[in-house]
């Protein structure tokens, strides 16, 4: 088993590639500390996305992000997904790989949606047993997600936190924390999301998430919010990024934007802002961002 | 474990109906909740059906083809988290879709356009040196033996409607303009090329199609020609071979004996 958390992506901020932005990020060559991209996307053979995301990795930092593992899934892994992913790794070699603690494949379908479980031993052992394998086939630590969820379980015995410390404990992964899953759960499970934060095994924190959510309510009225990835970070989650990097640091922190994607200089702007807060923390001037 | 197998096919049924064993903190019925993942799922896969079926969704407007796409998601949810191919299938739910009868180009559309997003993830594949096959083509006694190998990108539709013409109304300015000059009865066939980053598709006659298919399924050139020649005594040789070295399409060629 791979030891240590993967820390290559720069304490900066990133955006994730878009092929919209293919072009321009090419031409202006911006000043940012890293791009992500969806895995899943650049499992094709060839065309214009691995020739645009060969030329941009050149000069770039990059982390690649699953989204169709299903490392939360009752079923076993899918081999053949991995050997994708074990490739695409292989080709261009990121500083980071991450994966969702959710599962979204069942009975051979795949759902393409991040589905939450239920935390109790059973789903432990096998979230750690799936990890295992994909450290293992991989030959690199990942980073584990928390996720975002709109339900909890009766089933569930441990709570999301104490679930995520002991993956982290038993596999010697590392912890991506998505600082708007945290604040997207806590309100839609009426939990506080400090508390949250100060729970997770923050020293194995080797990236934040940054996106945006949309409002809506639940059956008695009370908020829900999904995390839509489909507008700019809100003011609560850049205020809860405050409290994460006063205890973590400067940390490699992602705009995420997958829907209603924005021109690139908005997305670099949020990023800047984000690094801003990092610089603010460390004492250093703010010369980089504008 | 069954858990996850309830909470699956409450996601993909077509009814709203939500598993059992869910919580929420304020005791409320946990159906909205729920249907947030519904939701997630099917406009997910609608969006990724439109996205790769631009024109499709054009012809018969959003509402319809998010009612079709919603029930062929249903039908033939993605086997694979690769889901830059999905829709293979598509054309054919399209073609045998009762509400979609009144416009039988629609299927061929969709499956113009899948071959088209093929196109644009297929392997890289450099096209044969120009030195190389000027030099085969000026050998009239090896050519004819030539069996070419071309590019994985290429794609062909012979369609018994207007499918090109319907496909480049839609990139005009003034599609209903463009479409009003269309006739959608007429026969077409579709080429499609990835040239540099670009995925191209026009419009070829039916000789050029024999032949294009032959060459692709491994003919020899002399036989792939003659196939062409026989439909169209007209066959253009030289303007078909044109559109496929500048559309980079013609990728090595071999002498075995061995292929059909």
């Amino acid at each position: 088993m791979p030891s240590g958390i993967a820390r290559g992506l720069p304490a900066a901020g990133g955006i994730g590639l878009k092929p919209e932005h293919f072009r321009e990020i090419l031409d202006t060559q911006p000043e940012l500390g890293f791009f992500e991209i969806h895995a899943e996307n650049y499992m094709v053979a060839g065309g214009p996305f691995h020739h645009y995301l060969t030329r941009i990795r050149e000069r770039h930092a990059l982390s690649i992000h699953g989204v169709g593992l299903s490392i939360g899934g009752a079923e076993p892994l899918d081999e053949a997904h991995l050997d994708r992913l074990a490739a695409l790794l292989e080709r261009y070699q990121p500083e980071s790989f991450s994966e969702h603690l959710a599962w979204s494949s069942h009975g051979g379908a795949f759902l393409n949606d991040l589905l939450p479980l239920p935390y109790h031993a059973a789903t432990l052992d096998r979230v750690c047993a799936h990890i295992d394998r994909v450290q293992e086939r991989l030959q690199r630590c990942m980073l584990l997600e928390n996720p975002a969820s709109y339900v909890e379980f009766a089933a569930s015995t441990m709570t999301e936190t104490e679930f995520i410390a002991e993956v982290v404990r038993r596999t010697g992964c590392g912890l991506l924390l998505d600082v708007n899953n945290v604040y997207v759960a806590c309100v839609n499970h009426h939990r506080d999301p400090r508390a949250y934060i100060r729970a997770l095994p923050l020293p194995a924190v080797g990236e934040i998430h940054l996106a945006g959510f949309a409002c809506d309510v639940d059956a008695a009225g009370a908020p829900l919010l999904i995390d839509s990835h489909g507008a700019p970070v809100a003011q609560a989650v850049w205020e809860l990024y405050e409290f994460a990097l006063d205890r973590l640091g400067p940390m490699p922190t992602l705009i995420e934007r997958d829907n209603d994607i924005p021109a690139l200089p908005e997305l670099l702007a949020e990023a800047c802002r984000a690094q801003r807060m990092m610089r603010a923390r460390v004492g250093a001037a703010d010369e980089v961002c504008a | 474990m069954n858990g996850q197998s309830v909470f699956a096919g409450a996601l993909l049924a077509p009814e709203a109906i939500c598993p059992p064993g869910l919580r929420t903190w304020n005791g409320s019925d946990p159906g909205p909740r729920f249907a947030v993942y519904r939701n997630n799922v099917m406009v997910s896969l609608i969006d990724a059906l439109a996205d790769s079926h631009p024109v499709t969704r054009q012809l018969v407007g959003e509402e319809f083809f998010a009612a079709m796409a919603r029930l062929f998601v249903l039908a033939q949810p993605p086997r694979s988290p690769v889901l830059a191919l999905y829709g293979e299938g598509f054309a054919d739910f399209i073609e045998a879709f009762p509400p979609a009868a009144g416009l039988p180009y629609l299927a061929e559309v969709a499956r113009l356009e899948m071959l088209r997003v093929r196109a644009w993830h297929a392997a890289d594949a450099a096209p044969m040196a120009q030195q190389e096959l000027m030099r085969l083509l000026a050998d009239t006694e090896g050519l004819p033996a030539a069996r070419f190998l071309l590019h994985p990108a290429l794609g062909l539709l012979r369609s018994r409607h207007a499918v090109v013409s319907l496909w480049a109304a839609h990139q005009t300015g003034d599609v209903a303009a463009a479409l009003a000059q269309v006739a959608v009865e007429d026969a077409e066939n579709a080429l499609v090329l990835r040239v540099g980053l670009e995925v191209d598709i026009v419009r070829i006659a039916d000789a050029a199609a024999i032949f294009i298919m032959n060459l692709q399924q491994g003919v020899a050139f002399g036989a792939a020609a003659g196939q062409a020649l026989a439909v169209e005594p007209e066959f253009d040789l030289a303007a078909t071979l044109g559109l496929l070295i500048r559309g980079g399409a013609l990728c090595s060629a071999s002498f075995s004996r061995s292929a059909a």
